[in-house]
């Protein structure tokens, strides 16, 4: 079976810095997959190269069979890769439940006019999107908080909010970027069951960059390290952890 | 349940802002009938209805949409001109002034738009002081194009020129539509406070409908984080132009109720240069940018201030100024919005959080 996301010979420059190099990485279907590597390593910007936020000079990203390679971020998001971000981006002024429902926008339609003059239409999708963000919302255990305003969410609420507002376009591949970051062990804990949880029940494939060895070691089925913008090394998360390659450039002696 | 509790919460605001707009006009229209206000008071209350629809639009793209455009005046004077010319073509075609008007709004609005489409597309690319800086160019560019436009008509049809009448060679038949910086004279008298206080429900009922929408909530995403909009699919240029747009068609109309409550027509900095664009956006900045119904009271308070404080001549200006100060604190000091929340139910979103 061809795998989920499959990316060959991915690369890009920054003036004079080969940021990402030869990258390949191949991501079967409902596996949760690490990217992990030192600071700088090029990790976040294979993210925006996947999600169109770069383009690549280089390189071919297969997305279920199809060429998603340098496509708009819109159409990337439309071909089904949803994204959270290292610095959380909400939509701060809304409230939480209508974060989720920005996320169902392009599964649920209504024109402009049947919004404004509220049709029969525009009732019963509203209806609909209360209805499916309020599941996701359960989901994560924000329905408590679904009228509060984004910002006013405590830190760890906003993470899970990311997410379920990434899970709301109903992505085939669910990109996390460090969702560990700035939790504390407990949370973090929380964090690895709810992505398993996301995995099944969502059948969700997951790829993720993490500083966090627990999570990483702890969830992730496969690994790719990155160091300087190429891969180090690739493989099943026992083995990658092992590399005597792995122990020099990041994780230490 | 929650979400029927908010969707009645939002109806149940849009309600009370459409309630405030008629008890005001029932309250005026009394006192106009019974003869209680000064006719100078009573030549108001158009003019009002102008700045009320002018402030809620330009609230959608300052408030809702986020970003700064000093060129609302532009699409006014846009709306305004049309409307007029058409006014003035049609007079003694279509006698009805409630039919002629009706038209001259639909042409106005349809321009205006047009014009906030294509001024739109090159001009949202730019962000912040950028935009402010361009928009307000292309609002004089605007309010400067209709000074150098001479159109007249005769037994031959239309004549166009940018020069000055004679240039327009017309029959000795002809008449001057459009004279230059003269402007249009003649126009139909059809604006009533009526037909104003219609304009302001019909544009309440559009941008607060819009806001509460699949699309106003995509306006309001890309407004929070672009970046975060567009990873989720949201089609940037696109909600960004809708909102200038419809912003604009909204400000075409107020030029259609302003040109048809003059008998002369002509553009200069006061009526449709920048200083009616500040002062367009000073209203929506003290009545609280994204809060629709701040705007609409800081527009009525302003505009009906300089006249009720005629009889104190010399302070008019200092009491003018003070009151800005004191919305200002009001709308903005975090004391007072504390304040507020506890006694008013103003500033809902707001009160919600707090909850």
């Amino acid at each position: 079976m061809a795998a989920l996301l499959d990316v060959k010979n991915l690369g890009i420059s920054f003036g004079g810095l080969r940021a990402v190099n030869a990258f390949n990485i191949s991501v079967e279907k409902e596996e949760l997959y690490g990217l992990i590597g030192p600071n700088g390593a090029g990790k976040t910007t294979v993210f925006n190269l996947l999600t169109g936020v770069y383009k690549p000079d280089s390189g071919k990203v297969l997305l279920d069979g199809e060429d998603i390679t340098g496509k708009k971020t819109i159409d990337i998001s439309k071909a089904g890769i949803a994204r959270t971000f290292q610095n959380i981006r909400l939509f701060k002024q809304l409230s939480v439940l209508d974060n989720v429902k920005v996320g169902l926008h392009n599964k649920h339609h209504y024109s402009t006019i049947e919004g404004i003059l509220r049709l029969p239409r525009y009732r019963s999708v509203e209806k609909e999107m209360d209805e499916k963000a309020m599941d996701l919302l359960k989901v994560f255990e924000l329905e408590q908080v679904a009228q509060q305003l984004a910002s006013n969410l405590p830190y760890g609420q906003q993470r899970k909010l990311e997410i379920a507002r990434a899970l709301a376009t109903e992505p085939k591949l669910l990109l996390l970027d460090e969702p560990a970051a700035g939790m504390n062990p407990n949370e973090t804990g929380e964090l690895m069951d709810m992505i398993r949880f996301v995995r099944e029940q969502f059948h969700m494939t997951v790829l993720l960059i993490e500083h966090d060895m627990k999570l990483v070691s702890g969830i992730c089925e496969k690994l790719t390290v990155l160091n300087f913008g190429e891969v180090l090394s690739q493989g099943d998360t026992g083995t990658v952890l092992n590399d005597p390659q792995v122990i020099t450039a990041y994780l230490g002696e | 349940m929650g979400m029927l509790k908010k969707m009645s919460k939002n109806t149940r605001s849009n309600l009370i802002t459409y309630g405030i707009v008629i008890a005001a006009f029932l309250i005026m229209q009394t006192l106009i009938t019974t003869g209680s206000i000064s006719s100078l008071l009573e030549g108001l209350m158009v003019p009002l209805c102008i700045y009320v629809i002018l402030a809620v639009s330009l609230n959608l793209v300052v408030g809702i949409l986020g970003e700064l455009s000093l060129g609302h005046a532009g699409f006014m004077c846009v709306g305004a001109f049309t409307s007029a010319f058409f006014s003035k073509c049609m007079r003694d075609v279509i006698t009805s002034s409630l039919l002629r008007f009706f038209l001259a709004l639909l042409i106005g609005i349809a321009v205006a738009a047009v014009f906030g489409l294509i001024i739109g597309i090159p001009v949202l690319r730019l962000k912040g002081d950028y935009l402010a800086i361009v928009t307000l160019a292309f609002g004089e560019i605007i309010k400067n194009l209709v000074n150098v436009l001479f159109i007249g008509r005769d037994s031959n049809g239309f004549h166009f020129s940018t020069k000055d009448v004679m240039d327009l060679n017309m029959e000795p038949d002809g008449t001057v539509l459009v004279n230059g910086p003269q402007g249009i004279t003649g126009t139909p008298k059809d604006s009533t406070f009526l037909i104003g206080v219609i304009l302001i429900l019909i544009t309440l009922f559009i941008v607060t409908n819009l806001i509460n929408s699949r699309d106003g909530r995509a306006i309001m995403a890309i407004r929070d984080n672009r970046i975060a909009a567009e990873s989720i699919g949201i089609n940037v240029t696109k909600y960004k132009l809708m909102a200038f747009t419809i912003s604009a068609a909204l400000a075409g109309a107020a030029g259609v109720l302003y040109a048809h409550n003059l008998s002369t027509l002509t553009a200069t900095t006061n009526n449709f240069g920048y200083n009616m664009s500040i002062t367009i956006l000073v209203f929506v900045v003290l009545g609280g940018i994204g809060n629709i119904r701040g705007s609409i009271i800081a527009a009525v308070i302003l505009t009906l201030l300089p006249e009720l404080l005629r009889g104190l001549s010399d302070y008019r200006m200092l009491i003018y100024a003070i009151v800005l100060i004191i919305m200002m604190l009001f709308n903005w000091a975090p004391k007072a919005i504390e304040w507020r929340e506890k006694y008013f139910s103003f500033g809902k979103r707001k009160k919600e959080a707090v909850k």
